[in-house]
C-alpha cells in the first residue's frame, strides 16, 4: 500500500471539513472577504476614516468628490459631504448587525418550534408543520413586509425610529423561521427513533433534557448550513426593506438606505454614492453564499 | 477451460485515489467465463463483487478506475475501448441487473416504452415488430397478460414483478453474458426462488452466461456451475460449485461454509471467522487473510499467495504450494 | 381525480380562512379608521353615531362576515391616503403588474431551464462553470440593485431604454396594455429582465441540482448498462424526472415573482400593485394594505393548487391510491 498517513484521533486538522476547506480556493477566498467585512464593519467606529454622522465635520463644500480622486475620500462623498467608504462601513456594520440578529432570531424560533414538533408528534407536530408550510407558500419578503406594516400601524410615529431596528429584525426572523423548523423536526423525527433516546428515556432522563442535550446536537448540521445561506438572504432583506423606505430610519443607515439614498442621484451623474455600497452589498453576500454553498458540499454526506 | 472463454478477466485491478492515498479495491483478479456458463461470485459486503461487474461493463464511479490488467471479451480487449464502442457492448453482449427493481425502473416511463427503447438501440427492428419482441419477452419472464401490461407503470406491479421486467429488460437485447449483482437481495424470500429459477432457465434456453454476484451461498449452490469467492478484493478461492462447498480448500471458504446453520444440526453457538475483513486502507502484507486464519505460518505475512492448484479447485493459499501447477482459471 | 381536487380544495379553506382573519384583523382593529374620517374635533356623540353607522359596534364574528361579503363583492373599502374605493385602485393597477410578472417569468423559465439542463450535463466544460458563477452572483443581488445597474447602463450610460413608466399604453375596456405599441414593449424591458434575473438563476441552479441528481440514480445506471445512448438517457430519462419536482418549485416560485415586482415596481416608477401596496405600508393605509394581503393570500392558494394538480397529472405515481 502506497503514501497511506495514518489518521491521528480526535484532531479536527485531520477532518474532512478541514481539509475540504483548505483545499478550495472559493472557501478560503469567501471566508478572507468575510472576515474583512466583519472587521471592517465590527471595528467601524474605530477604524472608519471619517465620521459620517458627525454633523460637525461634514462640509457642503466636501459634497460629490469623484472617486479615486485622492487618499481622504477614496471612494468620495456623497450629497452632504459625508465620506463613502465610512460610510459604507458603518452600513455594513448594520447590515451585517440586523442580518445575524434576524438569523440568531430565526434560528431561536424555528428550532425550538422543529425540536418540539419532531419530539411531541401527534396534533402538535401536524399544526405547527401546516402554520409552517402555509407561511412558506408566502415569500419571506412579503411577510417581512407585513409585519413591519401591521407594526408600523400599531406604534405611535414618534416612537418609530428607536424601535425600528428591532421591529426589522423581528419581521425578517419571523419570515424566516419556518425552514429551519421544517429542518429540525425532520432530523429530530428521525434521531428520536434511534436507540440511544429510548435507552436515555429507560434511564429516566426527563424530555427537555434528553430534546437540548442528546437530539440537539446532532441536529445542527443542516442548520448550520441554512443558518448561513439565510444570513445572506436576511442581510439582502434588510437591504430590501431599507431600499423600499420601510426598513432602518435614515439616522442608522445601512447598505440598503444608502444605495436607496443614492439612487437619486444616478442621473446627475454621481453614480459612485449608489453604486459602492452597491458593490459592497453584492461582495458581502456573495461571500456569505459561496461559503454556505461550500459548507452544504462539504457536510453533505452523499457528496463525499 | 476447453472452450475458449466468453469473457476473461486478468489480472484487474481497480483503484480509489482518495486523500488518504490509494485505496486498492481490486487486486490482480483473475477469473474466466465460459459461454453458457453460470459463474457464482460471492463474498461479505465489501470484498469486491459488485466492482468487478462494474469495472467489466466499464461503468465504475469516479474517482475509481481500472489501474491494471485487461477485459476481454471472446479474446478482444473490452477495457480500453472508447465510450461509444464500449457503449454498444452494454446491453447488447453484456447485459447487467441490478439489485433493487424498484430503483433500477424509471418510475414515470411505461415498461413497454423501457423495453422498446432497449431493443431499438441495439437491434433495427421497427417499433411495431420491437413492441411485439417487448410483449413476447414479457411473457417468457412470467407477467401475465403482458400486452395489457406492457403500458403500465413500475409502480403497478408487484416486487418480484418488477425484477421479471428488469431480467426481461437485460436480456432483450439478446446479450452473451449477463452480470447479476445480486437479484434477489432485495426480494422476499419465497420470491427469491422463482427468480433464480427464471434466470437459470433463460441462460439455458438462450445460452447466456451468467456472472452472479451474491453473499448468499444459498443461491449459488442451487444455480452456479462454478464460483469464485472474494476477500478484501482479491479471488481467495474459484472452482467448480460442488467442489468448493464440499471440500473448500482455502481456510476462508472453509470458514465461510462451516458458519452456515445446518438444519439438520443443533449448535449451542453458530460459528464465526474471528476478526472482520480489513478496511482497504489497512490490507495486511502477504496473505489478506493471514491475521484471521486458524492455519497461518510465516510465509502467510511475508508473501502474498498466487491463485495455485489445490485439486479440484483453485485457492490462494500457501498451504498448496507443493502443487507445481501455476494459476487456475 | 376529482376526490384529489376536492381534497386540495378542502386543504385550501382554512388557509384562505386564515389568511381573511388576518386582513381583516388588520382591517379593523389597527390604527383607528373612525377617528381619521372624524377630523378634529368631534363630540363623542358623534362618535359613537359613526361607529353605529359603519357598523362597528357589532360583535366580531359578524363584523368579519360583512367583511368577507363585501369582498366578494369586490368592495374592499377606501383608501385613507387616496380617497378612491381600494377596489378601483387595484383594477387600474392590476394589469401593469401583471403584464410585468407574467413577462418575467416567461423569460425566467424560458431561459433558466436550458440553461440549468445545459450545466447538469455538461457540468464541467467552462461554459457550465460560468453560468453557475454568473448564477451565484444573480442569487446574491438584491433586486433593487440589479434594476439600479440596469438603469446605470441602460438608461443613464446608453441612453437606449426608459428607467420609468409604462411607455404608452392601449386601453382594452378595463385592461390596460402596453404590448401593443413600441414604447409599451420598451418600457417593459428593463423592469422584466430585473424581475426575472433573481427566478432565472434560482431555476437555473435548481434544475442543475436536479439533474446531477438525477443522474445518479438506479435507473439512469441501469439505463446505461442497457447501451441505451447518452442523447436518449439525458433527454428521454434525466430530463423528465427533473423537470417534475422542478416545475412545483417553479409554479411555487410564482410568489416570489409576485412578491419582488414589489420592488422592480418602486425601482422603475412601475405604476403597479406593488408599488401601490409600498406607498399605502408606508402611510399605514391600512384598506389597502389589507386588500392587498386578502388578494395575494387568495393568489399563492390558488398556485399551489394549480401546482398540486399538476404535479398530480405530471407523476402517475399519485395517480394510484392515496399519498402518505
Amino acid at each position: 500500500m502506497s503514501g497511506l498517513a495514518a489518521p491521528r484521533p480526535g484532531s479536527w486538522r485531520d477532518s474532512d471539513l478541514w481539509y475540504s476547506f483548505t483545499h478550495s480556493p472559493i472557501a478560503i477566498g469567501s471566508a478572507v472577504v468575510s472576515l474583512i467585512f466583519l472587521l471592517g464593519a465590527g471595528l467601524a467606529p474605530w477604524i472608519a476614516p471619517h465620521d459620517p454622522f458627525d454633523i460637525a465635520t461634514l462640509s457642503l463644500l466636501d459634497s460629490f468628490r469623484h472617486p479615486f480622486a485622492g487618499w481622504t475620500y477614496p471612494l468620495g462623498t456623497d450629497e452632504q459631504g459625508r465620506d463613502m467608504l465610512s460610510a459604507i462601513m458603518y452600513g455594513a456594520r448594520l447590515s451585517l448587525v440586523v442580518g445575524a440578529a434576524s438569523v440568531l432570531f430565526a434560528v431561536g424560533v424555528g428550532v425550538g418550534l422543529g425540536l418540539v414538533a419532531g419530539y411531541a408528534g401527534g396534533w402538535v407536530d401536524g399544526l405547527l408543520m401546516r402554520a409552517a408550510d402555509v407561511q412558506l407558500t408566502f415569500p419571506a419578503i412579503l411577510m417581512a413586509l407585513l409585519v413591519d406594516g401591521v407594526v408600523g400601524a400599531l406604534v405611535p410615529r414618534d416612537r418609530h425610529s428607536e424601535i425600528q431596528i428591532y421591529v426589522i429584525v423581528f419581521a425578517i426572523g419571523i419570515a424566516r423561521w419556518p425552514q429551519f423548523a421544517r429542518t429540525v423536526r425532520g432530523s429530530t423525527l428521525v434521531e428520536r427513533g434511534k436507540d440511544y433516546v429510548a435507552a436515555a428515556q429507560v434511564i429516566g432522563i426527563g424530555r427537555a433534557k434528553i430534546l437540548f442535550s442528546h437530539i440537539l446536537p446532532n441536529v445542527l448540521g443542516p442548520v448550520l448550513v441554512i443558518g448561513t445561506l439565510t444570513l445572506g438572504l436576511a442581510i439582502l432583506d434588510e437591504a430590501t426593506l431599507s431600499f423600499l423606505g420601510v426598513g432602518l430610519p435614515p439616522t442608522q443607515p445601512s447598505l440598503g438606505t444608502l444605495i436607496r439614498i443614492g439612487d437619486d442621484f444616478l442621473f446627475s451623474g454621481q453614480w459612485w454614492v449608489t453604486v459602492f455600497p452597491g458593490l459592497a452589498l453584492l461582495a458581502l453576500v456573495l461571500a456569505i453564499n459561496l461559503l454556505g454553498d461550500w459548507l452544504r458540499d462539504a457536510l453533505n454526506p452523499r457528496l463525499r | 477451460m476447453s472452450p475458449a472463454p466468453l469473457l476473461e478477466v486478468r489480472e484487474l485491478t481497480v483503484e480509489f485515489p482518495t486523500r488518504r492515498g490509494i485505496l486498492r479495491a481490486l487486486d490482480q483478479v483473475s477469473f474466466a467465463i465460459a459461454p453458457g456458463e453460470v459463474l457464482g461470485v460471492v463474498g461479505e459486503s465489501g470484498a469486491g463483487k459488485s466492482l468487478t461487474g462494474a469495472a467489466i461493463i466499464g461503468l465504475l464511479q469516479p474517482p475509481g478506475r481500472i489501474a491494471g490488467g485487461a477485459v476481454l471479451l471472446e479474446g478482444t480487449r473490452i477495457d480500453d475501448l472508447p465510450a461509444e464502442a464500449l457503449r454498444r457492448i452494454r446491453g447488447r453482449r453484456i447485459g447487467a441487473i441490478f439489485q433493487d427493481p424498484l430503483t433500477t425502473l424509471n418510475p414515470l416511463m411505461t415498461i413497454g416504452r423501457q423495453l422498446v427503447e432497449t431493443i431499438r438501440t441495439h437491434l433495427d427492428l421497427s417499433a411495431a415488430a420491437a413492441r411485439a419482441r417487448a410483449v413476447s419477452w414479457l411473457e417468457e419472464v412470467g407477467i401475465p397478460a403482458a400486452a395489457r401490461r406492457i403500458d403500465a407503470y413500475p409502480h403497478e406491479f408487484s416486487g418480484g414483478q418488477r425484477q421479471r421486467v428488469v431480467i426481461a429488460l437485460a436480456l432483450c437485447a439478446e446479450p452473451q453474458l449477463i452480470i447479476a449483482d445480486e437479484p434477489t437481495t432485495a426480494l422476499d424470500v419465497s420470491i427469491q426462488a422463482q427468480i433464480i429459477a427464471l434466470l437459470k432457465r433463460l441462460a439455458r434456453e438462450h445460452t447466456t452466461a451468467v456472472m452472479l454476484i451474491t453473499h448468499d451461498m444459498g443461491v449459488i449452490a442451487e444455480t452456479a456451475d462454478r464460483v469464485a469467492v472474494m476477500y478484501a478484493g482479491r479471488i481467495a478461492e474459484i472452482g467448480p460449485v460442488a467442489e468448493v462447498i464440499r471440500a473448500p480448500a482455502h481456510p476462508y471458504t472453509a470458514g465461510l461454509m462451516a458458519s452456515i446453520p445446518a438444519l439438520d444440526r443443533r449448535v449451542a453457538r453458530l460459528a464465526q471467522i474471528e476478526g472482520t475483513m480489513p478496511r482497504l486502507d489497512a490490507i495486511p502484507a502477504g496473505c489478506a487473510f493471514h491475521p484471521r486464519c486458524p492455519r497461518g505460518f510465516d510465509r502467510c505475512r511475508q508473501a502474498r499467495p498466487e491463485l495455485m492448484d489445490a485439486g479440484a479447485t483453485a485457492a490462494a493459499c500457501w498451504l498448496h504450494a507443493h502443487a507445481p501447477s501455476a494459476a487456475h482459471a | 381525480m376529482l376526490v384529489f381536487i376536492l381534497s386540495r380544495l378542502l386543504q385550501a379553506i382554512p388557509v384562505l380562512l386564515a389568511v381573511g382573519v388576518i386582513a381583516f384583523s388588520m382591517f379593523r382593529y389597527v390604527g383607528d379608521p373612525v377617528s381619521g374620517m372624524l377630523g378634529q374635533d368631534y363630540t363623542d356623540a358623534q362618535r359613537t353615531a359613526l361607529i353605529h353607522r359603519l357598523g362597528l359596534d357589532q360583535p366580531a364574528y359578524v363584523q368579519f362576515g360583512h367583511y368577507v361579503w363585501a369582498a366578494l363583492h369586490g368592495n374592499f373599502g377606501y383608501s385613507y391616503r387616496i380617497a378612491e374605493p381600494v377596489a378601483t385602485l387595484f383594477a387600474t393597477r392590476l394589469p401593469a403588474t401583471l403584464e410585468l410578472s407574467i413577462t418575467a417569468s416567461v423569460l425566467s423559465v424560458v431561459v433558466g431551464i436550458p440553461l440549468g439542463v445545459y450545466a447538469g450535463i455538461w457540468r464541467r466544460s467552462w461554459l457550465s462553470r460560468t453560468f453557475m458563477l454568473t448564477s451565484l452572483i444573480g442569487v446574491s443581488l438584491p433586486t433593487f440593485l440589479i434594476g439600479i445597474l440596469l438603469i446605470l447602463v441602460f438608461s443613464v450610460e446608453l441612453g437606449w431604454l426608459p428607467s420609468f413608466g409604462r411607455g404608452h399604453v392601449i386601453q382594452l375596456g378595463w385592461w390596460s396594455t402596453g404590448f401593443l405599441t413600441l414604447s409599451g414593449l420598451r418600457a417593459l424591458i428593463l423592469p422584466a429582465i430585473t424581475l426575472g434575473l433573481f427566478q432565472l438563476t434560482l431555476i437555473m441552479r435548481l434544475v442543475r441540482a436536479e439533474m446531477l441528481e438525477v443522474l445518479r440514480a438506479d435507473y439512469i445506471k441501469f439505463a446505461r448498462a442497457r447501451g441505451l445512448r447518452s442523447r436518449t438517457i439525458h433527454f428521454g430519462h434525466a430530463l423528465k424526472n427533473t423537470l417534475v419536482p422542478v416545475i412545483t418549485v417553479i409554479g411555487l416560485q410564482l410568489g416570489g415573482v409576485i412578491a419582488y415586482s414589489l420592488v422592480t415596481e418602486t425601482v422603475f416608477q412601475w405604476p403597479g400593485m406593488g408599488l401601490l401596496f409600498i406607498q399605502s405600508v408606508a402611510a399605514a393605509d391600512i384598506p389597502v394594505m389589507s386588500a392587498y394581503l386578502m388578494l395575494v393570500g387568495v393568489v399563492f392558494v390558488i398556485i399551489n393548487l394549480v401546482v398540486d394538480l399538476l404535479y398530480y397529472v405530471v407523476d402517475p405515481r399519485l395517480r394510484i391510491g392515496r399519498r402518505a
